[in-house]
């Protein structure tokens, strides 16, 4: 399974959704996952692949973990799985 | 002042997972105590109790309820959910405002601050999952209670120890007898059966190895139980003008410290508070036909609790009965007081005396007719329920038939 694979079987299952509806260009808002199925999302990714999502619940735009759609939290768990290497 | 009165009751404990069945196994003299299952249960010196047997959470609940509740939220919950359902009541938003969720605990989520600390200790892991704090916090069953039949009033959670739940109920009436609520969703709820909860038990060294035997001159300690019990509590004039079917008034409640000892029962500080509570309902020691004891098992509290009953009862306490139902279900700690209210309830409604299983040999020192293995069928007018917890915190309910 790669990367994006992965997360979106991640994300699918807080969704309630089969990971064929979870299309990378979609956001979080149209799949129904609210704030906390997000944290148990993001604990779920760093338990996966080990690595440590600087996200904060307090004010998540402010964060360095783009999460406005599904695309970009893949791109953004490959950096840090990229980051983790080097 | 207004009135109270039950119009609900549900339970989930070792006896049964709905009130029927339990009072079933109650009047049966069923004990529902035996070996503890739970991880590392074979490091424990006590293994056994009254655990819930046959219980799987997906059978009432979805993944998202169970990631987010501990088994004690769960057993609330399922409680709660009879009792609502068998008062009638409609939540309108009127009546949404005016009702509110009192429970008790002594635990809350310890099943969650004990698989999290595995985690972080044993296991050597640095992250734990996002809701450790949502499923351990005390009030949690409150809240989901709240949340998920939308009731806005007053609701708060209370932690005295073993009277946890009698403190929560003696609250929930002295606000609907005061009209700051219409309705009170109360009771408690307990889930200590897991290797952490039994092992600093353990350490008192006050539990039994094998069995709990309340008032019998072979006891020799407490044994454990887990669930939950709920009641609907309401206003004995909106009960009345719905119609609903009234299982039981609430007349009276007592609450007293002894101010002595952390872990020591006392006797003047349980008698005052029996004394008190019959005081508060306006009745006499002759109209009480049963006392649903606290009865732990241990050498001190069952001694104690006699000479304190027949302090406060005088001569009646010859012809009063009284039982423990712990030797059947085992001692709920913060939720105990909830569960045997059932068996108050059942003695003043349908003269149901639930009896103290075990009893083999009588104690000089525990004299008073314990119901001794069998359940009696008596008519009963007035009810004690008793609860005494460490650090001398003792709350003591009346109820009467109607």
């Amino acid at each position: 399974m790669s990367v994006a694979d992965k997360i979106i079987a991640i994300i699918a299952e807080q969704a309630f959704l089969e990971p064929k509806d979870v299309k990378p260009d979609a956001t979080l808002e149209q799949l129904g996952i609210d704030s906390m199925a997000l944290v148990e999302c993001i604990f779920a990714i760093e338990e996966c692949f080990d690595v440590q999502v600087p996200f904060n619940a307090n004010d998540p735009a402010a964060s360095q973990f783009d999460i406005s759609s599904i695309q970009s939290i893949i791109d953004a768990v490959e950096a840090l799985i990229a980051a983790q290497k080097t | 002042m207004n009135r109270v009165v039950i119009t609900g009751q549900g339970t989930i404990n070792a006896l049964g997972m709905s009130v029927p069945e339990t009072l079933d196994a109650m009047s049966n003299g069923v004990c529902a105590i035996g070996p503890l299952a739970f991880d590392n249960v074979d490091r424990l010196n006590i293994q056994i109790g009254g655990q819930i047997k046959g219980y799987v959470p997906q059978d009432h609940f979805n993944r998202s309820q169970i990631s987010l509740y501990d088994p004690f939220t769960q057993f609330a919950v399922i409680a709660a959910q009879e009792a609502i359902a068998q008062s009638g009541l409609d939540f309108t938003k009127e009546l949404a405002m005016q009702t509110g969720v009192v429970l008790g605990t002594a635990g809350g989520g310890l099943q969650t601050q004990d698989n999290n600390y595995r985690t972080v200790y044993q296991d050597g892991k640095n992250r734990v999952h996002p809701f450790v704090v949502p499923r351990l916090m005390n009030n949690a069953a409150v809240s989901h209670i709240a949340m998920i039949h939308g009731l806005q009033g007053p609701s708060f959670t209370v932690a005295s120890a073993c009277a946890s739940s009698n403190h929560a109920m003696g609250q929930a009436y002295h606000m609907i007898r005061s009209g700051m609520a219409r309705v009170m969703v109360t009771g408690g709820s307990e889930s200590m059966l897991c290797f952490g909860g039994i092992k600093a038990w353990e350490g008192l060294r006050v539990m039994s190895p094998d069995g709990c035997r309340p008032f019998c001159a072979t006891r020799n300690g407490m044994v454990q139980g887990e669930g939950a019990a709920v009641f609907v509590f309401e206003d004995y004039e909106n009960a009345k003008a719905r119609g609903a079917e009234i299982l039981a008034e609430v007349i009276g409640f007592a609450m007293t410290s002894d101010a002595s000892d952390i872990v020591m029962p006392n006797r003047k500080g349980a008698a005052n508070a029996m004394r008190l509570a019959l005081r508060d309902a306006g009745v006499g020691p002759d109209d009480v036909g049963y006392i649903n004891a606290h009865g732990t098992a241990t050498a001190m509290n069952d001694k104690v609790e006699t000479a304190a009953i027949r302090d406060a009862l005088g001569a009646a306490a010859d012809r009063v009965m009284v039982s423990s139902t712990k030797a059947m279900h085992g001692h709920l700690i913060g939720g105990t007081g909830a569960v045997e209210l059932l068996a108050a309830i059942a003695a003043v409604k349908d003269g149901m005396i639930a009896p103290t299983i075990n009893h083999t040999k009588t104690d000089p020192d525990c004299d008073l007719d314990v119901v001794p293995n069998i359940a009696r069928q008596e008519k009963v007018k007035v009810a004690l329920s008793n609860a005494f917890a460490f650090g001398g915190l003792n709350a003591v309910v009346a109820l009467k038939s109607t």
